[in-house]
């Protein structure tokens, strides 16, 4: 028998110390039914086929893997990007919804719920439904829907009704919040698609397995272009963390792989106004999980602040902590100002404007040296149109 | 182990439990609002420790709990309200939090000092019951307090038989698929489920929550189970009317 991979869950959602359900009642028989189906039915060789037709056809995979010629004559490294900013919808974030979408089916659901915060996951999730003919509800926070207004209007357009949530600080958090009382509200009917590796077991497990297609075809797509699956380091940038999910996952157990986790650290770590949540937070459960989280002493949960709203969240996934916490990846905070300046170099240096998100990954430079035959695979896990808005205003275009 | 909960469901009558949140409408009402419900009739009390994310409440109990926050409330701020309050109030008292503030203060601590209080109970809604019996369960035990369990009408008959087990004074009925705080009444569907839970002759009591607004609810709730528990329409009624008219919100339950 093959031995567990430790990074990975164990049969109760657990990633070490972390991961689990610490779920009301109310959510048990939905959250039970799912955790006792999903991987007979993401494994069944006709569920794999209708994925892998999507993906190809419908979403546009394989995503290139693309050598970053001037970056890498910049920074005296061979610099590869994964470019899930190709995705339709422009993130790796689909990746996760046509598979919740196809398991929902496979499990009788007629209603869809969603949290959003910048509107990524929210856009993915009802255009997914609006292939399927399926209902969909979007939850986001009143702050949200005001600052995100272009994605509000294409989840209209999709056929999405987007609801505000009112509660707490109404951002991402509390989206989440309202999704979950929506389901328990609706136990019958609906599913829930999270957006992130995040949330109670087999959340976690299940979007990371519906992303780990990004390392999958990294390898594949690095052998024909280095003559070796693995590179040097895989670099990405963690909120919740599905698409660094999804570019470790293959490598978790390869040891000589270097793992880069790259959080946004706001106005920075010694301010109020950060999201380092590895650096910031402690032990603690939000949304069902235990993991690591920004809290006060009392076990408040605080707001977090990053000038990317897909950053926004006072947790991370299980997963991320575990490797935190093992030491398995290195963790970077990045700040807005430098995260934003890195944007702008990737658009000058290669045509390629990313999400501000993305970008936080773009500013490890600032903190690591690499060497002259090293091979770095970035996640470049969205594009920016969205933030154009941000960069104009930031920069004064 | 027995306590103050287990005397009281073993009286004759129906129980009434009121759930108010600590530290609200002002920080130092606690004590007063306490007193007063004991004084207005009220059989147990569910003390809500107020959390920043409360999954399983719906908008009332949410904006107690956020204007609680704001006022100061958190664990050693309830602790050191509830010295003393034996010496006035004799009616079993419950802690209903969520399970992070437990885990932050230390999950012993936390039971020691409840303990020490005087509390009978606690309800946790989001700590499992499988997490519950492998890690938690000798701890509680250890300092004489309830671990109240929440079911719902999807709860199996088997998962309830298992929590029928682990438990030893009453069973927190869920009424209906919903957040607190539903104000939709009680149709066939909830008596039938009443009736079907009753039915099951478990060893402990059975006490009906969410959606219990009033003399009728409450009636219904009670009439196949030994008692119910209120939570946002009183913090409703407070909230619009402040601590000294509680003694009216108790006569229109009975």
């Amino acid at each position: 028998m093959k031995a567990r991979n430790p990074y990975l869950a164990d049969e109760a959602g657990f990633y070490g110390k972390f991961g689990g359900a610490f779920i009301p009642e109310m959510l048990y028989p939905n959250i039970e039914n799912l955790k006792q189906q999903y991987l007979s039915i993401i494994e069944e060789e006709s569920f794999q086929n209708k994925l892998n037709d999507l993906l190809k056809d419908y979403v546009g995979r394989p995503t290139p893997l693309y050598f970053a010629k001037r970056m890498s004559e910049k920074y005296g490294a061979k610099i590869y990007l994964k470019r899930e900013d190709l995705c339709h919808t422009g993130a790796h974030k689909v990746n996760n919804t046509i598979g919740q979408i196809l398991l929902a089916k496979r499990l009788g659901k007629k209603r869809i719920i969603a949290e959003t915060g910048a509107g990524q996951h929210g856009v993915a999730t009802a255009t997914a439904c609006a292939l399927m003919g399926i209902e969909c509800i979007i939850y986001m926070g009143a702050v949200d829907i005001k600052r995100q207004a272009p994605n509000v209007s294409r989840m209209k357009m999709l056929g999405a009704k987007v609801v505000p949530a009112n509660s707490g600080s109404k951002t991402l958090k509390d989206a989440t919040n309202e999704a979950i009382r929506d389901w328990i509200s609706n136990p019958e009917n609906t599913h829930y698609i999270i957006g992130s590796v995040v949330g109670p077991h087999p959340y976690p497990d299940l979007v990371a397995r519906f992303q780990a297609i990004i390392s999958k075809e990294t390898k594949a797509q690095l052998l024909e272009k280095e003559g070796r699956e693995n590179p040097d380091y895989v670099i990405a940038c963690v909120g919740g963390g599905s698409n660094a999910a999804g570019l470790y996952y293959h490598y978790l157990d390869q040891e000589e792989v270097q793992i880069i986790a790259v959080e946004a650290a706001g106005k920075g770590i010694l301010t109020t106004e950060s999201a380092a949540t590895t650096a910031l937070g402690k032990e603690g459960i939000i949304h069902g999980s235990k993991t690591l989280l920004m809290q006060n002493p009392d076990g408040q949960i605080t707001e977090p602040y990053s000038i990317s709203a897909g950053l926004d969240y006072p947790g991370i996934g299980p997963m991320h902590a575990h490797l935190f916490e093992s030491g398995r990846a290195k963790f970077v905070s990045i700040t807005d100002e430098d995260a934003m300046q890195a944007g702008l170099e990737l658009s000058k240096t290669e045509g390629i404007i990313p999400a501000i998100e993305t970008a936080h990954a773009f500013a490890i430079f600032k903190e690591m040296k690499f060497k002259k035959d090293d091979v770095l695979v970035f996640n470049l896990s969205g594009r920016g149109d969205k933030d154009l808005q941000t960069y104009i205003d930031y920069f004064g275009f | 182990m027995n306590n103050r909960i287990n005397q009281k469901l073993a009286e004759d009558s129906k129980v009434l439990s009121i759930y108010f949140t600590a530290g609200f409408p002002t920080l130092e009402d606690t004590r007063k609002v306490m007193l007063t419900l004991q004084n207005a009739g009220v059989d147990m009390l569910e003390i809500g420790l107020p959390f920043s994310d409360p999954l399983a409440d719906g908008p009332t109990i949410q904006e107690s709990s956020t204007a609680a926050l704001k006022n100061g409330m958190s664990s050693q701020k309830l602790f050191e309200q509830l010295e003393g309050v034996r010496d006035e109030i004799h009616i079993p008292l419950i802690v209903m939090g969520y399970f992070n503030a437990m885990l932050q203060y230390g999950v012993e601590a936390f039971c020691k000092k409840c303990n020490e209080l005087g509390i009978d109970g606690i309800i946790m809604p989001d700590l499992p019951l499988e997490i519950y019996q492998k890690e938690y369960q000798e701890i509680f035990e250890k300092y004489n307090l309830h671990n109240i369990f929440l079911i719902t009408p999807q709860t199996s008959d088997e998962r309830i038989r298992l929590m029928d087990e682990v438990s030893n004074s009453f069973i927190y009925m869920v009424s209906t698929a919903s957040t607190t705080g539903s104000n939709a009444g009680f149709g066939d569907e909830q008596m039938q489920y009443f009736k079907r839970i009753s039915k099951m002759k478990l060893k402990n009591k059975l006490v009906v929550g969410f959606g219990i607004k009033d003399q009728e609810t409450f009636q219904q709730a009670t009439q196949f189970t030994k008692g119910s528990i209120i939570g946002s329409a009183f913090i409703k009624h407070l909230t619009e009317n402040g601590v000294d008219s509680i003694p009216d919100f108790v006569k229109t339950i009975r």
